[in-house]
């Protein structure tokens, strides 16, 4: 076994079967108006809780407080400033195991059980032990160790009103490469993509051809004439109508750009923006792979080579070509 | 038709608020100071104007403005579209208005917080399918996103053709820095620029550095306009439309007109030039000063063959004997323009028009009878030709 592990466990031994701290014990008595007020927030309208007439009627004699109150009589208010919350064995127990590690927490079940009705004017108090530490566990979320305490509450003559078993995985969360090795076709979803186009009806068509591997160009159904980028109408002689043909997809740089800055999340800088002459007549705006900025000419041959992006977009991109004769 | 504008309206006055790399203020809160700031130099009250025009990209409605600033009724708003090259459509609007009388004095005005706000580099994206955008979307996937990139794409082929070169760029850029040194106002005074400084700036879109590129800015700039009768009353110097029109030509997108024969040309720019000059009845060979749009340093290469300063492919040599400084055949953007003095959307070159026909530019040339100013390039634009009441 890995010594440190052995280490870890010699020390996590230690904690199991200590009571955490001295007893919490409630800041106010059982009221009806703290009642009334749990009741309403959590939307409880049984009598026996919230009216004192109806509940003498039940079997109570008398207003109780619902049992999953039991926890909340013993909560901390809010932090006051320039108060120091006690350390608890608890809070040592987690660093413990941050400190080799596991730093994350993941609350996984809590039991509770009742012994009997709070009733106003009980004051409760309550007394958490270190039950056990189990581990180490290998979980979906990572490796962890499992942490179960029981709270016990008791009432003002030291009578068990309840108690409550909690458990805590307190893990090693999983890095990120390892989940990228894993699953190698899901991409960081945080990891920004270029901005992609809108997909409307003037354009959604050209780029899903593109998809296919296709260079389209749109062409009139009715004079022929050919008009890139997509439009919904034929500047030459009006008409809606329109289908496509596929470019061959060599052409050469008509003017280009190498833009260097301001860089945008999503794009590999520097980018060699180039506009086509395409070999059909059109121009389009594109960039240029496989060749050095400083390489990158006007009137230089290319073709086009489809690319799909680690954002799953497919875009038709050029590289330097041979001369076409 | 064609000289339907000429002469019918006048700028009265002119305001603008300091111009920054941080206001603090809000957008709306420059447009207000800079429309006040051009009323009181008018010597007018707020409550006599009546029309308000303003870019589309401008973040300050006109029925803010006016109650804002005290103006009040309006018979007379509108916006103008593309950028840049909304500048000059604005004064077109006014000086509509003002010929058919739709309104007496209208003040249009242009504020953003260029810099320490929303930054026009700074890309496109959207989520409204509009024309707009699918037309945008077929540059953002291959990352030409911002006006360098568009424009770049111009330059590089211009300069292939006509064989300019960065040097000449520098020039470009150098002379209006030399002129914003002498304005109090210029967000680059007293920072001078050397040609090693430009040469060993960073690239931002070949073939443009940084030095090519406008200032991004904070400032509101704003005008009056009114009739040539009512201008005779007012406090300033006016400057009289001799000629003012829009421009947008065949084939036209947004920066990117790439699909045109020619895009080592600017059309539009050149059927801007056809139609003020007609409109004026003047040539290249009357313009004394100019304030050609400047928001990249190649626009004034282009434009000083659209406007026939020189032959197409000659700007490169029409400049270098210092033809754009201020003892030059062209002292041109002499309160340093888009590029040294600040990046108001070209509403503040239209400014210094106005103060070069009213003889008060920081850079005053001997001779300023008649200054041309021009809007957005490679954008739907206009042009315009001030010169002095008659």
């Amino acid at each position: 076994m890995d010594p440190d592990l052995t280490e870890l466990e010699g020390r996590l031994q230690q904690f199991i079967g200590r009571t955490i701290g001295p007893p919490v014990v409630a800041r106010d008595c059982v009221t009806e108006a703290a009642i009334r007020q749990f009741c309403d927030v959590i939307g409880d309208r049984n009598p026996a809780y919230r009216d004192a007439e109806s509940a003498v009627e039940t079997r109570h004699a008398g207003v109780v407080a619902p049992p999953a109150m039991m926890q909340s009589w013993v909560l901390d208010g809010p932090p006051r400033e320039g108060i120091e919350k006690a350390r608890t064995e608890q809070d040592r127990l987690y660093d413990l195991l941050s400190e080799y590690g596991y730093t994350s927490a993941l609350g996984t079940s809590s039991e509770e059980h009742y012994e009997r009705y709070l009733r106003p004017g009980d004051k409760v108090s309550a007394e958490t032990v270190i039950e056990s530490v189990t581990g180490p566990k290998k979980t979906g979320l990572g490796e962890g160790w499992f942490i179960t305490t029981r709270t016990t509450f008791r009432d003002n003559a030291d009578a068990v009103v309840g108690w409550i078993e909690f458990r805590v995985l307190k893990f090693a969360p999983k890095q990120s490469v390892a989940r990228e090795s894993e699953q190698p076709a899901t991409r960081d979803p945080e990891r920004p993509s270029r901005i992609k186009p809108p997909m409307a009806r003037d354009n959604a068509w050209w780029w899903q051809a593109v998809e296919k591997g296709r260079l389209p160009i749109q062409r009139c159904a009715q004079c022929g004439q050919l008009r890139h980028p997509p439009r919904p109408m034929c500047d030459a002689c009006g008409s809606v109508e329109f289908d496509s043909i596929d470019a061959c997809g060599r052409g050469s740089v008509h003017s280009f750009t190498v833009v260097e800055h301001p860089q945008f999340p999503g794009y590999e800088y520097p980018i060699i923006v180039v506009l086509i002459d395409l070999a059909e007549g059109e121009r389009i705006v594109s960039n240029l792979i496989d060749c050095a900025p400083d390489d990158c000419r006007i009137g230089m041959p290319v073709e086009v080579v489809f690319e799909t992006g680690e954002d799953g977009m497919v875009l038709p991109l050029f590289r330097p070509a041979e001369a076409s004769s | 038709m064609a000289d339907s504008l000429k002469n019918k309206a006048s700028i009265v006055g002119i305001g603008t608020t300091p111009f920054t790399k941080n206001s603090g203020v809000s957008e709306l809160s420059l447009a207000c100071q800079a429309v006040r700031a051009a009323i009181d130099e008018a010597g007018l009250k707020p409550s006599d104007v009546d029309g308000l025009v303003t870019f589309l990209l401008d973040s300050s409605d006109e029925i803010e403005v006016a109650r804002s600033t005290g103006i009040g009724d309006l018979t007379f708003f509108s916006q103008v579209n593309y950028g840049g090259g909304a500048a000059v459509g604005l004064i077109h609007q006014a000086a509509m208005a003002i010929a058919t009388g739709s309104a007496k004095y209208v003040v249009v005005y242009r504020a953003m917080n260029g810099r320490s706000g929303h930054r026009m580099g700074q890309g496109v994206s959207g989520q409204v399918v509009t024309s707009d955008l699918i037309h945008w979307s077929w540059y953002t996937p291959f990352g030409l996103l911002t006006p360098a990139s568009w424009i770049a794409m111009s330059a590089q082929r211009y300069m292939h053709e006509y064989g300019a070169t960065r040097d000449h760029l520098a020039t470009v850029a150098l002379t209006q820095r030399d002129h914003a040194q002498a304005n109090p106002n210029a967000t680059t005074r007293g920072r001078t620029l050397s040609r090693e400084e430009y040469f060993s700036a960073r690239m931002v879109s070949r073939p443009l550095g940084l030095y090519d590129c406008c200032q991004e800015t904070d400032g509101g700039c704003a005008l009056v306009i009114t009739s040539p009768e009512r201008a005779r009353d007012l406090a300033s110097k006016p400057a009289q439309i001799r000629a003012v029109s829009q421009a947008s030509f065949e084939g036209q997108e947004q920066m990117t007109s790439f699909y045109r024969p020619d895009i080592a040309r600017l059309p539009e720019m050149e059927m801007a030039a056809r139609a003020v000059y007609t409109q004026a009845g003047l040539g290249p060979e009357d313009i004394d000063a100019a304030c050609l749009y400047d928001a990249f340093t190649i626009e004034v290469l282009m434009q000083l063959e659209s406007f026939g300063f020189c032959g197409v492919g000659e700007a490169k040599d029409f400049i270098v004997d210092g033809a754009l400084t201020l003892g030059g055949r062209l002292p041109n953007n002499t309160h340093g323009g888009l590029l040294s003095e600040g990046y108001i959307h070209g509403l503040n070159n239209i400014a210094e028009g106005v103060r070069l026909v009213r003889g008060t530019s920081c850079n005053q040339p001997e001779r300023a009878d008649h200054v041309l100013v021009s809007s957005g390039v490679g954008v739907p634009t206009g042009a315009m030709i001030l010169g002095c009441a008659e």
